[in-house]
C-alpha cells in the first residue's frame, strides 16, 4: 500500500473538514482551551490578536515557536499559525513545528512586496486572504488549499469582509454565464491563471474552501457571512476582546451551524455582554489598512 | 428513499453531492425534528469535539441513539466514526459521543496534518479495484468488539473500516474521491 503525503486532496481535504465551523484567534493555552470547549473547529495561534497589532504598531512577525507549541500542546483540534506574506522561511519553521495549517497573512507585516510564498513546495496546507476573484485564484495557483476574505482585521467591523465576499461570489456568478471564448480575456483582465478560471466556471464556486475573516464580532456577523455563501468563519479579536469571551465564543459557533434560522439566532444572541469596540474603516488612514497588503 | 446528513459542522455537502449523483434525495439534519421520515443517516467528517458539543447543545444525542435502535442504518466517516464509538482514546474529557458501535477509536491516530495521506486500500466487500482512501488527521479503530466485522485494514492490520449490523464506520473519506462504491454499500443497508 503506497502512501502519499501532502497532496492537493489531503491539503484541501482538511479545509473541507473545517467547513461550517469557527476558527478562533488565541494567544495562550488558556484561551485555546476556552475555544476548544466552546466548539471551535480549529484555533489560530498568535502572540497578539489583530486589534493589538493595530494598536501597538511596529513590525508584526510570526509568533515565537514557544507560544505556538504551548497552544499545540493545550488542544487536540487543528492549530493554525500565521507567517508574513512572502516569508517562506517563517513558513518552513511553522511546518517544522508541525502546525496543521499556515495562514500567509496580511495581518503581519509583509516580507516581500511582489511575491507570495510558493505554497506547492510545502506538505502543510496554506490559507490566504483575497479581496476579489483574481487574487483568490492567484493564491490557489501558488498552492493555497483554502481562501478567506481579508476583511479589515482587528476592527470589529464586518463591512470589508462583506465587500470581499460579495466581490468574489459576484465575480463567480458572472463567470458562470460567460461563453468559453470569453474566459481567456477575463483571466487576463483579473490576472488569474486561465485553467483556474475555467475550473471555477465549471464548479460555480472556488476550487477550494472559502471562509470569511476580518471584522466578525457577533453571532449575527457570522451568520451574515454564512448566508452570503461563505463556508465558515474566522474570528480574530472579536472573541477575546469582548466582555464575555466564553459566552460569545459558544454563541458564534452556534450561529454558524444555525445561520439560516433567525429564531435560533435571536435566542443565542441574547445577553452576550459587551462586544469588542469597533472602528469605522473610513477613519483608518490608508497606510494603516491591512487588506491592501498582498499582490 | 431519503437519507439525512448530520449538518452541525464539517464536510456534509460532499456527502449530499455524492448522494445526488446516485439519485438519492438527502436532507441536512441540525435539530431532532429533522430526523423524521429518514431511511438512513450519515455523520460526516469534521471536528468531532465540535459536532459532539453541538449535538449535545441541540438535544440530538438521545434522538440519534433512538434512530440507531430503530434499525435504520448510520454511517460515520472520520469524525463520524469517533462519534459512533463506544470509547474514544485521546478525546477531550467528557467529549459527547453516541456510543453506537462496540469499538474503541483513537483520535488523531496518525499524528498532525503533515501525516495525513492517501492510499489505495483493499476493501473485499467492494471487490476490485482497491478503494482510494483519503485519511485526514484520521482516527483508527484500536479495539474491535466481537460482533463487529472489519471491512478494511492497513498493512499493519489496523482496522479503518468496520460494520456492526446496520452501522458502518470509516476512518477515511469516501466523499472526497469520485468513487461511489462505499455510498452504494451503505445504501444497501437500508434494505
Amino acid at each position: 500500500m503506497e502512501r502519499e503525503w501532502g497532496t492537493d486532496t489531503v491539503k484541501r481535504g482538511l479545509a473541507q473538514m473545517l467547513k461550517g465551523g469557527v476558527i478562533m484567534d488565541v494567544t495562550n493555552a488558556e484561551q485555546a482551551r476556552i475555544a476548544e470547549e466552546a466548539g471551535a473547529c480549529a484555533v489560530m495561534a498568535l502572540e497578539r490578536v489583530p486589534a493589538d497589532i493595530r494598536a501597538q504598531g511596529g513590525v508584526a512577525r510570526m509568533a515565537d515557536p514557544e507560544k505556538i507549541l504551548e497552544i499545540m500542546e493545550a488542544v487536540s483540534i487543528p492549530v493554525m499559525a500565521k507567517c508574513r506574506i512572502g516569508h517562506f522561511v517563517e513558513a518552513q519553521i511553522l511546518e517544522a513545528l508541525g502546525v496543521d495549517f499556515i495562514d500567509e497573512s496580511e495581518v503581519l507585516t509583509p516580507a516581500d512586496e511582489e511575491h507570495h510564498i510558493d505554497k506547492r513546495k510545502f506538505k502543510v496546507p496554506f490559507v490566504c486572504g483575497a479581496r476579489n476573484l483574481g487574487e483568490a485564484l492567484r493564491r490557489i495557483g501558488e498552492g493555497a488549499a483554502m481562501i478567506r476574505t481579508k476583511g479589515e482585521a482587528g476592527t470589529g467591523n464586518v463591512v470589508e469582509a462583506v465587500r470581499h465576499a460579495r466581490a468574489v461570489l459576484g465575480e463567480i456568478r458572472r463567470l458562470t454565464t460567460m461563453a468559453e471564448e470569453e474566459m481567456m480575456a477575463y483571466a487576463k483582465e483579473i490576472g488569474a491563471p486561465y485553467e483556474l478560471v475555467v475550473e471555477t466556471a465549471r464548479l460555480g464556486r472556488l476550487p477550494v474552501v472559502n471562509f470569511a475573516a476580518g471584522g466578525i464580532a457577533t453571532p449575527a456577523d457570522a451568520a451574515l457571512m454564512m448566508q452570503l455563501g461563505m463556508d465558515g468563519v474566522f474570528v480574530g479579536s472579536g472573541i477575546f476582546k469582548s466582555g464575555d469571551p466564553v459566552k460569545r465564543a459558544r454563541a458564534i459557533v452556534q450561529a454558524v451551524t444555525h445561520y439560516n434560522d433567525p429564531k435560533i439566532l435571536a435566542e443565542i444572541s441574547r445577553g452576550l455582554g459587551e462586544p469588542m469596540v469597533g472602528i469605522n474603516i473610513s477613519l483608518i488612514p490608508a497606510e494603516e489598512r491591512l487588506a491592501v497588503r498582498g499582490w | 428513499m431519503k437519507i439525512g446528513v448530520l449538518a452541525l459542522q464539517g464536510a456534509f455537502i460532499e456527502h449530499k453531492n455524492v448522494l445526488a449523483r446516485l439519485g438519492i434525495p438527502s436532507v441536512e439534519v441540525r435539530l431532532p425534528e429533522h430526523l423524521t421520515g429518514l431511511d438512513g443517516l450519515i455523520i460526516p467528517g469534521g471536528e468531532s469535539t465540535t459536532i459532539g458539543l453541538l449535538a449535545q447543545k441541540w438535544g440530538l444525542l438521545e434522538p440519534l441513539r433512538a434512530f440507531a435502535r430503530s434499525g435504520r442504518p448510520i454511517w460515520g466517516t472520520c469524525a463520524g466514526m469517533i462519534l459512533m464509538a463506544r470509547e474514544v482514546v485521546d478525546g477531550l474529557p467528557n467529549q459527547p459521543i453516541l456510543e453506537l458501535m462496540d469499538i474503541t477509536v483513537r483520535r488523531n491516530a496518525f499524528g498532525r496534518q503533515v501525516d495525513s495521506f492517501e492510499a489505495d486500500l483493499p476493501v473485499p466487500v467492494l471487490g476490485d479495484p482497491p478503494f482510494h482512501a483519503v485519511f485526514i488527521r484520521a482516527p483508527l479503530v484500536e479495539r474491535v468488539g466481537a460482533r463487529v466485522d472489519v471491512l478494511a485494514s492497513l498493512e499493519d492490520g489496523t482496522a479503518v473500516a468496520v460494520r456492526q449490523g446496520h452501522m458502518l464506520a470509516t476512518a477515511f473519506h469516501p466523499e472526497l474521491t469520485g468513487d461511489v462504491r462505499f455510498h452504494r454499500y451503505f445504501l444497501q443497508l437500508t434494505g
